[in-house]
């Protein structure tokens, strides 16, 4: 490609892998970005109509003037060669096209639930299930109270043995990196049993 | 950030892209980092404005979705004013790392393991 002969003195680019915080609409995604992110985290709007979207997939949003979706996401330097990002996925299901873009490469991903309104989280669960992506749930307290066990809400949502689900408060910096590190544990018992 | 009043901010990027909304290439996905050639090529045309922008953010290594956002552009946008630098030899781009569902690379989880274990 143009330019690659040139880049011998250039500062050398780290690896970069990224993991998705998915779930519905005001789980505290952003939240959970925020509070592992060593930046705060940054915002991309991309316009619609950019995206492929057809007229007509227009219909039906909200406000006429709701013509772009927004990505959160964040930063953690892992080591001077590795950097990881976190996305935290749109909300809104009709946005949905974005996250093949986004869910394209990532280690795998984070779906928050909401205790008090769970089915909002079912769309993503059913996203990463469907594509083989794999996930671990999080359970975000509101208030960081959990009136239910863990167990309790794998039954809810059907999930299989295999993906932990872990209470947490998306607020807490060692809370958010915990859920991350299950992910991460999960991947690598999965990769080890492969 | 952002948001606000997205009236008039659709037909900027439109216009600083000259009306192209696709990229001549592939390269800049979201996790893409992005390095400006220092020194630059010796016959380098002086560059536009917004691509003196990119190339002032990207002096050290920067992912294009960083660049997006302190840009305030859509990464679509900005995949397409990077491509003309790439072609331009004013940048060089590095993939994201690959992940394979099929043959994990275990060396790579542990290092995120450990490095999330340091926070």
């Amino acid at each position: 490609m143009a330019g690659s002969d040139l880049a011998t003195d250039a500062p050398s680019a780290p690896d970069t892998v990224k993991i998705l915080i998915a779930g519905g609409f005001g789980v505290g995604k952003t939240t959970m970005v925020g509070s592992v992110s060593e930046i705060v985290p940054l915002r991309t709007e991309e316009p619609l109509t950019m995206a492929g979207l057809g007229v007509d997939d227009l219909d039906g949003i909200e406000e006429k003037r709701a013509t772009t979706v927004a990505l959160d996401f964040g930063r953690i330097t892992i080591s001077r060669d590795l950097v990881l990002y976190l996305f935290g996925t749109p909300g809104q299901q009709r946005f949905w096209f974005m996250w093949n873009d986004l869910a394209l490469g990532a280690l795998g991903a984070v779906v928050l639930v909401d205790v008090r309104r769970p089915e909002s989280s079912f769309a993503a669960i059913d996203f990463f299930e469907r594509r083989g992506i794999p996930f671990v749930v999080g359970v975000n307290g509101f208030h960081g109270e959990h009136p239910y066990p863990a167990e309790d809400i794998r039954e809810a949502l059907a999930l299989p043995e295999h993906v932990q689900v872990l209470l947490c408060d998306a607020r807490e910096r060692e809370s958010s990196r915990d859920v991350l590190i299950a992910l991460i544990d999960q991947l690598i018992a999965s990769a080890v049993q492969a | 950030m952002g948001g606000g009043d997205t009236a008039g901010r659709l037909v900027r990027p439109f216009a600083l892209t000259g009306g192209r909304t696709r990229p001549n290439c592939a390269d800049f996905t979201l996790i893409a980092t992005v390095t400006a050639v220092d020194p630059p090529p010796a016959n380098a045309a002086r560059p536009q404005p917004e691509h003196t922008r990119i190339l002032r953010l990207c002096a050290e290594p920067v992912a294009v979705a960083e660049l997006a956002a302190r840009l305030d552009l859509p990464v679509s946008v900005v995949a397409i004013l990077l491509c003309d630098l790439l072609e331009a030899g004013r940048i060089t781009v590095r993939p994201p790392r690959p992940v394979s569902r099929t043959t994990p690379d275990l060396d790579l989880l542990q290092k995120v393991r450990d490095g999330l274990g340091r926070l």
